[in-house]
Parts: structure tokens; sequence; C-alpha cells
């Protein structure tokens, strides 16, 4: 177990290596003139090669590259170039927030979306039509639109949530709660019916099994086995599209962070494109990676915990 | 005295092992036989013994490690991938599985004539062949613009026959060709292949676990067991009166289908338990 | 070779295309799908010829202009009409969403034949590349390539379409990799056949629905990105999509509410319809539809089923177990298809019972029937069967589970599947011994691990911790037996017990269930399609044909002397016909070289 978990993310190491390489010398295309931006638009060629020289793009890429690795490795993103700010200072606390939301609606995705496949795959009618209802739903509506018809609905029509801003729970946790209902709320519609299209299909699938119709040729109610071998089987799909889930949520909060002026790493991840702020950008997608590579770690351990073939090989 | 057609010399068959530093997997742990023009081996064992291994060997879809298989004097243990497309006109292949063998969204016609696109074989006269080999395995002229779908297991399994018979192949690899047909289908896909057989003069490489069937079939017959031939002659003393201990278990385990008879192998099969236990037992000791 | 070859396009033509844009028409949704798409397409195709004015041109008179007169939707913040700007925005939108698809596609579905045709080093890039994109959400990635790209809509399109491609890619290298296994590939290529007519014929075959099916879906996410991209004012401000309109109307919501309308509403509509397509798709394509007939007719039994031909040999005493004229039916079509119509068949205590017939006579129905567990949509529909002087028809499943696993017990035919993979054996044998026998947990421990020995299980212990994959095919029987008869059941059903099974492993799993049946002194219906197994250890046999009794009696009387013309052809088909000769010329084992024996 503790090989595979290391396996795993020996994998996740690799990955996060390919992506930042990728990833750098991708962004070199886009900063020519950055030095002048930063200098001003009035600043004169010796301003711009102080600056040039400052932020260190005068060196060759590769030099560049092994300098910010070599720094990354110790935890240090390095400064803005715009702002001067910290990276992982920065990039760290707005992840906290981006990510809250994402936990948030996966913890709501998970709960509404399982008890809602199992009431499909065991009652079918009026749950199973809800079902399909809500996956077609969330598969065509994007989710700003919904964050947007929800903003327009409960904070502008009815006045129930705040339209925009954020409060920290160190201030007051019923008004970080009310501030983050309509984002989380927003991108967990669009989720619940992937979940629990895949939880149904699982369940009806792990009905039909040969060993279900044993376990009740030994007189086991019918309850008794969908509670205990038929959820069991289905919790393996189930968690990894859960995963998957995850990144969709993560990216989906950079949209709906923007639209409910939420400080997520959404919109600093549009000043510091729109920049050409490099060392930030590098941040958010190294973070970025690093987050999502855990959390699939984290599902390929519960799914080996539930799953005792690929735990014991 | 016929010059063998097919001369299998100590094969090996080898699969890499799975993962990291897994140790490669022995299927086939040499073997030799031969098949004679016009006649029928068969090859019996139980799962795991590398009868099909062999068989695929034979096609090319497995790899041989070691040893060598001289087809009409040639070896072609690793032939040219352009002397191996054009083997396939000589050596043919019959499957167990009459469901998966066919391509369920291509008719009939489509299948048989798959063997002759290659051949450039214009369409009239693939045409007039599909009708040929449809009547040489007893399907209607009109299978040809159905799909599998709407045959049974054994006309499908036909229709596998009609695919190899059609470049007049000399070898066709039977892999367990009725091991999923119900017992009176099996009856006369059998029949079919006998009656095949005494018109083209073809040989077969029969691989099957039943006893019964392959002594009913096989001029020859070889017993394998965990990837080695344990014993291998003439088809009525092999499968009537065996040597080895592991054709004789073979032998008095698979049930007749006679009660007064089945309970006198039934008693011979454990007594024969007893005797091997002790034998067992002693060379243990000694 | 160009005229065999045509034949192929052809029956590939008569069960493609037509067929299937016909089916989605009558398809509820699809129907409704197509027609809306039809229209939104048409908007964009003519957008940019019919649109009254240039989407960019600003004008102070029409800002925030009301609906009406030469500005039929209305002016918005720059005084830019609304109209031209939908026309002309629905036209880029679709041309992204479909850039999107096309590199998805190409990208997608070649990389997926490639990898999963040859596997090695492209599966293992492919594999890599998945999990890169897999790492991080889509538009950080598109954000980060702006900062290179600027506000191109083509650029950030073909990245996004190049960012999803995996979807196709893991939908066709799962595809081709089931049909590489498919034994029609394997005879294509003893057929001669090349890789490349190979991929051609076989492969891509295979993979056309699920390509077709994913278009839809990916061609709206390519739509939703876009927009959602467009929203957070990253496009490029000269090109109108309806992200930008959105992203206006919604900074502007307290001056005019239109401005969010008519975007929004073209959005959700289009991407609806997608999904729907999407749907009725896969419904047609896959066969999902949910076909839950409910038959129009009744049923009845149409064909008069002759009595059973009985030898008139049963022992005198009342029979544990009688199933009489039993009806079993299956909804299909708007009728039904009854698999088992009758006879009569009844079995002693202590009495190993077999039940024998080919596929499809009904057998193993009937034993599902006597135990109460039909597969879904099956029904008993007539007759009786009467256990232990108690119909059992009728019978809630309750009342019947009261019976199962106690007094009527079940050991299946397929080891493996039988067995829930994700518990250990040793928790599949307790459980019921403590939730239906009410042991305590440590008693229910010790009986299981005494029934393992009892089995034959070398070592109990370690195949009650072990998981159903470690063991093997015979061992997973014995396993079954041993929950089978771990409540002492009165009757014990078995349905084909050793077909999965090879044949020496098949004697001795007979042998046992032989000596538990004496042991125990339960009877045993043994449900089966070899004589061989009824020869060995059944007392009495009935036989099955297309689902009726035809025959039954003491077994040495059925063999001796059958009775019916089916049960003689049955006989008769039996392989028990006389050896062949050598072929003339061949020594008997003269080719016996050193190295085969050892």
């Amino acid at each position: 177990m503790l090989s595979f978990v290391s396996r795993r993310l020996a994998t996740g190491v690799g990955l996060i290596a390919t992506l930042a390489v990728l990833t750098f010398f991708f962004l070199q295309f886009g900063v020519s003139d950055v030095a002048q931006r930063i200098a001003g638009q009035q600043a004169g060629p010796d301003a711009v090669a102080v600056v040039e020289e400052r932020i260190g793009v005068d060196r060759p890429v590769q030099v560049q590259f092994a300098d910010w690795a070599g720094s990354a490795l110790t935890g240090d993103l390095g400064r803005s170039w715009f702002s001067g700010q910290e990276v992982t200072e920065a990039v760290m606390s707005r992840m906290a927030v981006t990510v809250s939301l994402a936990v948030g609606s996966v913890v709501l995705t998970a709960l509404l979306g399982i008890t809602l496949g199992a009431l499909a795959a065991t009652r079918r009618g009026w749950s199973d039509r809800g079902v399909q209802f809500l996956a077609v739903l969330g598969q065509a509506i994007p989710g700003f639109l919904m964050a947007m018809a929800l903003v327009l609905v409960f904070a502008i029509n009815l006045d129930w949530f705040p339209a925009t801003g954020y409060t920290r729970p160190s201030e007051s946790v019923p008004g970080w709660l009310l501030s983050i209902t309509l984002p989380v709320v927003a991108l967990t519609i669009g989720s619940i019916g992937g979940v629990a299209q895949q939880v149904r299909g699982s369940m009806i699938d792990a009905f039909e099994r040969d060993y279900v119709r044993t376990l009740r040729s030994r007189g086991l109610p019918r309850r008794s086995v969908v509670l205990q071998h038929v959820l069991r089987n289905a919790a393996g799909p189930a968690l990894t599209v859960l995963g998957l889930q995850f990144v969709i949520l993560l990216g989906g909060a950079v949209i709906v962070e923007t639209l409910f002026s939420i400080p997520g790493l959404g919109p600093l991840a549009l000043t510091s494109t729109s920049q050409g702020d490099i060392p930030v950008v590098m941040g958010i997608v190294i973070v970025t990676g690093v987050v999502v590579v855990l959390v699939n770690t984290l599902v390929d351990v519960v799914q080996a915990w539930v799953n005792p073939k690929v735990r014991l090989s | 005295m016929h010059e063998p057609l097919l001369t299998v010399d100590a094969l090996e068959v080898e699969y890499p092992g799975r993962g990291f530093r897994a140790l490669p997997f022995r299927a086939v742990k040499g073997v030799s036989f031969d098949i004679r023009p016009g006649e029928t081996v068969g090859l019996v064992g139980e799962s795991g013994s590398g009868k099909t291994t062999i068989g695929r060997a034979l096609l090319g879809l497995a790899p041989v490690s070691a040893g060598t298989l001289t087809f009409r004097g040639e070896d072609i243990s690793h032939p040219t991938k352009q002397r191996r497309r054009e083997l396939t006109r000589d050596i043919q292949v019959v499957y167990q599985d009459p469901y998966s063998s066919l391509n369920p969204s291509l008719t009939i016609g489509d299948s048989l004539t798959e063997p002759m696109i290659v051949r450039k074989i214009s369409t009239k006269e693939a045409g007039a062949r599909v009708r040929e080999l449809l009547d040489m395995v007893a399907l209607p002229a009109d299978a040809a613009d159905r799909y599998p779908r709407e045959f049974s297991g054994g006309q499908r399994q036909r229709v596998a026959i009609a695919r190899a018979l059609a470049l007049d192949p000399t070898l066709i690899v039977c892999d367990e060709p009725v091991s999923a047909l119900d017992l009176s289908t099996q009856a006369r896909v059998l029949e079919l292949f006998l009656e095949i057989q005494e018109r083209t003069g073809v040989a077969y490489l029969f691989i099957s676990h039943d006893l019964a069937v392959v002594r009913e079939m096989s001029h020859r017959v070889a017993v394998l067991h965990h990837g080695e031939i344990v014993e291998w002659g003439d088809g009525d003393t092999v499968t009537s009166a065996p040597e080895h201990p592991y054709t004789q278990r073979l032998l008095l385990a698979s049930p007749v289908p006679d009660p007064a008879a089945q309970e006198q192998r039934r008693a011979d099969r454990l007594r024969l338990k007893e005797i091997q236990a002790q034998q067992d037992l002693q060379a243990g000791a000694a | 070779m160009t005229t065999t070859r045509s034949s192929a396009t052809r029956a590939g033509a008569r069960k493609g295309r037509p067929g299937l844009l016909r089916r989605l028409l009558r398809h509820p949704l699809g129907g409704v799908s197509m027609v809306v798409l039809a229209v939104v397409v048409l908007v964009g195709a003519l957008g940019p010829f019919i649109a009254p004015f240039d989407p960019t041109e600003t004008s102070l008179q029409t800002i925030f202009a009301e609906p009406g007169g030469d500005h039929l939707l209305g002016g918005d913040s720059a005084g830019r009409d609304i109209l031209s700007r939908l026309l002309v925005a629905t036209a880029f939108s679709l041309a992204g969403g479909l850039l999107v698809m096309a590199i998805a596609v190409a990208v997608g579905v070649s990389a997926g034949l490639v990898a999963g045709y040859y596997g090695g080093v492209i599966d293992a890039t492919g594999a890599w590349f998945t999990a890169l994109t897999m790492s991080l959400p889509s538009i950080i990635v598109l954000i980060a390539a702006r900062s290179v790209m600027g506000p191109s809509m083509w650029w950030t399109m073909a990245i996004f379409g190049l960012f999803i491609s995996p979807v196709y890619y893991r939908v066709v290298y799962t595809s081709v990799r089931a049909v590489r296994n498919e034994l029609y590939v394997d005879a294509a290529r003893t057929s001669g056949l090349g890789d490349v007519r190979i991929i051609g014929r076989h492969v891509l075959l295979a993979v056309r629905a699920p390509v077709i099916l994913l278009m839809a879906g990916v061609i709206a996410a390519g739509i939703g990105m876009q927009a959602g991209f467009d929203f957070l004012g990253l496009g490029d401000p000269t090109t109108p999509t309806w992200g930008q309109m959105l992203n206006e109307g919604f900074y502007n919501i307290n001056r005019s509410s239109n401005l969010v309308l008519w975007p929004a509403l073209a959005l959700g509509i289009t991407t609806v319809a997608l999904t729907l397509l999407g749907t009725a798709l896969r419904d047609e394509l896959e066969g999902t539809t949910d076909k839950r007939h409910s038959a129009a007719q009744p049923w009845v039994l149409e064909e008069d089923v002759p009595a059973v031909m009985d030898h008139g040999d049963e022992p005198a005493g009342e029979a544990l177990l009688t199933v009489r004229d039993l009806a079993v039916a299956y909804p299909a079509g708007t009728g039904y298809a009854t698999v088992v119509k009758g006879g009569r068949l009844s079995v002693r205590r202590g009495e190993t019972h077999g039940l024998i017939g080919e596929s499809g006579s009904g057998k193993t129905q009937t034993a599902f029937s006597i135990l109460g567990l039909l597969p879904k949509g099956g029904k008993v529909m007539a007759g009786s069967i009467v256990f232990d002087g108690e119909e059992l028809v009728g019978r809630t499943d309750a009342q019947l589970n009261a019976l199962r696993g106690s007094r009527i017990a079940y050991v299946p035919q397929e080891p493996m599947s039988n067995l829930d993979p994700s518990f250990t054996v040793g928790h599949q044998l307790t459980e019921p011994l403590v939730k239906v026998l009410g042991m305590k947990k440590a008693e229910a421990r010790e009986r299981a691990l005494s029934l393992l020995a009892r089995v034959g299980i070398p070592e109990p212990q370690r195949a009650f911790d072990s998981y159903p994959h470690q063991l093997s095919g015979g061992m997973a029987q014995r396993v079954l037996i041993a929950g089978a008869v771990a409540s002492h059941p009165d009757l014990l059903i078995a349905d084909e017990p050793t077909t999965a099974l090879d044949v020496t492993v098949q004697a001795e799993v007979l042998d046992l269930l032989r000596d538990i049946q004496e042991e125990l002194g339960m009877a045993v219906l043994i449900v089966t399609h070899n004589f061989g197994v009824v020869a060995d250890i059944c007392d009495r046999v009935t036989v099955m044909q297309k689902g009726v009794m035809v025959e039954t009696g003491a077994t040495r009387a059925v063999f001796e002397s059958p009775r019916h013309e089916y049960t003689r052809a049955l006989f008769a088909a039996i392989p028990q016909g006389a050896p062949r000769a050598p072929l003339p010329g061949v020594s008997s084992a003269g080719s016996l070289g050193a190295g085969a024996l050892r």
C-alpha cells in the first residue's frame, strides 16, 4: 500500500515537472516587451534595461528556468514582476479560497449526487427522470450562465444573498456562508447530474451481477445486499468521476470567482496573464497542478481501499 | 510414407511478464509433433495446458521463442511479414466462439470475401466463390446478404468454416470449434468437418478439451499438460488405453453418458487416485 | 480488389447514416433538438449577410436604445445594434465550437487509433498527455495561453480542442483495444489482411459510433468554454460573441436587462439542444432507449403442451418439490416471450435429480423460478411450485426470503462472478450466517472455517481471509458449495455447477456434491447440459426441450430406453463413435521426438 502511494506520488511529481518545463518555455513567447510595460510606455531604453536586469529576463531562458526551478524546490516561487509581492504567499492565500469553493461543491455534489443516483437506481420512476434532467442541465448550461441566473434571481431580484463580494470566515462566519452560498450552488448544480448518472449506472450494473443473485439465494434481504454489496461495488467508478469533477470545479471556480468578485485564483490569473507576469502565472499553474495531483492520489488511495484487486497487486 | 505437412520441433512460446521485472511466462515448453497431409491431429488438454497457444503460434499470433515450425519443408517460425500473409492461403483457422469471430457489422458475404480482398479476386469471382462456400457448409445462398446476428451459433460456426475454406488451405487450425455449441449442433458440425476433409483432403489441427470429441475426430492425438506433451500416439490408443498417469486421470475424469459404465469409471478413477497418491507418497519418502 | 471493397462500403451505407438520421428525427428529443440546431446553423450561416448593421459600429444615439424601430432588439452600452451582434456572434460561436470538435477529433481519434492498435511508445505518450491535461483545469491553460497568443478566438479554441482531445483519445483507445482482442480481427489477420486494411475494415467501424456520439457534447463544451472565456473579458473585442454580449449585459444589468436576455437565450438553447442531441444519439447508437415494455396484450400460452413422458418409476411417498405446468415469460415487443411452458418435475428428499436440456430449453429459468430469483422482467405466469407442502407461486419476496438460504440453497455456474470481488471469502460466508441464521460472529466464523475444511479446501484460514480473485475456479466453486450447504438445506439447486470447470476438477466437485448430499440427506436438483454429469450423479432425470419438460424417469431407465424422440436425438448426438484409423503409412507415435516426453 505504501509503495502504491509513493508510486502515485512519483508519477505526480513527474507530471508537475513536465508541466513546469512546458509552461515556462511556452510563456517565453509572450514576454518580449514585458520590461517596457513594467517600466512604462514613456521609459527609455536605459530604464527598460534596468528593469530587465532586475527581473532577470536579460539572461538566457534555460538559466532563468534553472534559477526559477531551484528556488521553487525550496518553496519560493519568486516575486511578481509588477507588484513585487511574494508569489508563494499570493497564490497560496488565493488558492485557499478557490479550493474551499471547489471542495464545498465536491462535498455537496457527492452527497446529493450519490443519494440521487442511488435513489434513481433502486426506485426508478420520478427520481430517475430527475437525475436525467439534472444531468442534461449540468452538461448543457455553462457554469457561468447558471451563476449569472442565480445572481439575477436570488441576489438582485430577491436580495437574499450578496450579489458580489467575499466575507472572510475570520470576519463573520454567517457572512462568509452567505457570500459563498451562491457560488457553491452555481458550481454544484452543474456537477450533480453527472455524478448521479454515474452512480445510477454503476449501481444498475452491479444489480445485474451474478453475485447479487447468489447473495440473495442465501436469504439476505434485498436492502442489505444493496447497502453493502451493490453500493460498495459502485463506489469505485463514482469516486473516479468525483475526482474528475474536482478538476472541472476548480476551473469553474476561476470563472465564478470573477463573476462574484471573490478574491480567489481566478481574478489573479486574469490580471497576471494580461500583464504577462510570468512568476505569478507559473505559480498559479504549479500550485494548481500540485493540488490536482494530491487530490488524484487521494482518490487513487480511497479507490484502492475500496477495491481489493488494486490494493493487493 | 507421406512427407509431413507440418513439423513442430521443440516449440517454445514465451510471453513477456506483465509489469516491471516480472518473469516471462512460458506457455509452451518444448513441444514436438507433426501433421501429415489430410490428417487430423488432436491436441487435448485442460485450461492452461498451452493447447490454444500452439495453434496461435502456427498462425503467427503467438511469439515463438525457441524451436522450429516447418511447413512443407520451409521454416515458418519467424517468417517475414510478407511471407506470413502469403502463408494465410495455406494455413487457416476456425475459432471456438462463433459470436466474436464474425464482425457483427459486416454481412456474412463481406466476412467471406475478406480473404479474397488481399488476393485481388474480382467481385464476380468472389461472389461465385461465396455461393460455392455457402453451399459447401450447407447454408442457403441468401445468407451472404444477412448479418451474423440473424444466425444461430451452429450456423455462425458454419460461416467460420466457410471463411477458413475460402482460399483452399491445406491445414486448418480448429481451436475448440464445437465447445460453444449445443450437443445436437455439435454433432452436425463435427460431421461437416469430416465431410470437408474427405472432399478436400485438408489437414486439421484439432484442439479440444473434450477427449470424446478428439477421439472421434483425430487420427493421432497429443495430450498436453502444463505446456508439455505428456502422451502422443495414435488416436485410439491414447484415448482408450493411455499410458501416462495424467492422461489416465483425464480419461477417467470425463464422465461417460451411461450410468453403469460411469459407476465403473468412477470406481476406477478413485482407485487410480489412491494408487497415484501412494506412489507420490513413496516417491516423497524415498 | 476495388470491387470487393465496394461491397463492404455498400454494406456500411446500408446500415449507416441515412438510417441513423431518420431514427434521430423520430426520437422525441432528437427531432426537436435537430430542428432547433438547424435553425441555429442557418442563422449562423446567414447571420453575417443579413445583419442590418455593422456589429461593431458604435453610435451615441442608440446607447441602451429600446427595442423597436430600426434596432429591432435595441442597442447596447456602446450603441451597437444588438440584433446584428447576435446574428454575427452566432456564426462565431458555432465556428468556434466546430473548430474545437474538429481538432479534438483529428488529434484524439488518430492518436487513439494508433496507440490502441500498436501500443508501445505512442500508447505511453498518449497516457502521459492525458494525465497532463487532467492535472490542470483547461481555463487556467487557456488563460496562460492567452498571455502568449493574445486574445485570438481561433487560437483559444484550437488549444481548447487539443486540450480536450483526450476525451476522444480515451474512447477510441478503449474501443480499439476491445476490437483488437476480438477474434474477428485475428481472423482477418489470418485471412492475410494488413494492418491498414484491418483498421479500415474492422477498427474504424467499431469507433464510428462513439466518435459520432461525442461530437454534440464536444461542440457544446467548446461553445460554452468560448462564452465563458469571453465573459471574463479575455476574448478578442473585434469579434462579437455571445460571451462578450453577456459580459456587457451582466455589468450593465441595472441599465437594461435586454442585453443579457438574448445572448443568454441563444447560448442556453444551443447548448441544451446539442446536449439533447447527444442523448438522442446515445439512445439510437447504443440502443439504450429504455425499453421497459408494458406488454399491451395479456399473456396467453399459444401452444398445447403435451404431457410429459413419465417412466412411472417414481418411488412412493410425498415429494419434497413438485413443479407442475410452470410457465415463465418475459415482456417482449407488445407481448411476451414464454421461456418455460410446462411439464412436471418432482424431487424427493435425499434424491439427486438432473434437469437436462440444451441452451434455451428453460432449465435455468425453471431453477430461478423455484428460488424466486428470476432475472429482471421475468415472471411466473402460471403453474405451481410446491415445496414441502407449501405453494411457492404467488408468495411475496419476503416470504420466499425466509426459505432461501435456510431450506432452499443455490450453487451457481460461474464460480468467479458469483463471489463479490470487494469482500473476503470469510465475510461472504459469515454474513448470511449472522444475518439470516442469527449466529454470533465468532460462532459464524468457526462454522465457516469448518465448512471450508469440509469442502476440501487445504488451508481454510487462508481461504477465509482471501479475496475471490486470489482463488482458482475450482476453489471458488468449493467456497460457493460451502456457502450453500451452510444452513443444512432440504433442497440444493445447482445450476450447471461444473460447466465452467476443467474435467479433472469437475470430477472432484461432483464427488464433493455426492458426499455432502449423502451426509446431509438433502435433495439436489442439478441443472446441466451434460449427460455424463447426469449419469455420474443423478438418481432421476427430467429432459427439457424449448421450455417444455418432455421426459422424466429414473436415470438408468431414461438412458436405457429413452421414450421421447428428442431425448433419443440427444443421445444419438453424443460423440461416442469409433476412433479414426491412422492414415495409411503413418506409424503410430512413430514421430515421437526425444523432446516431446520427459
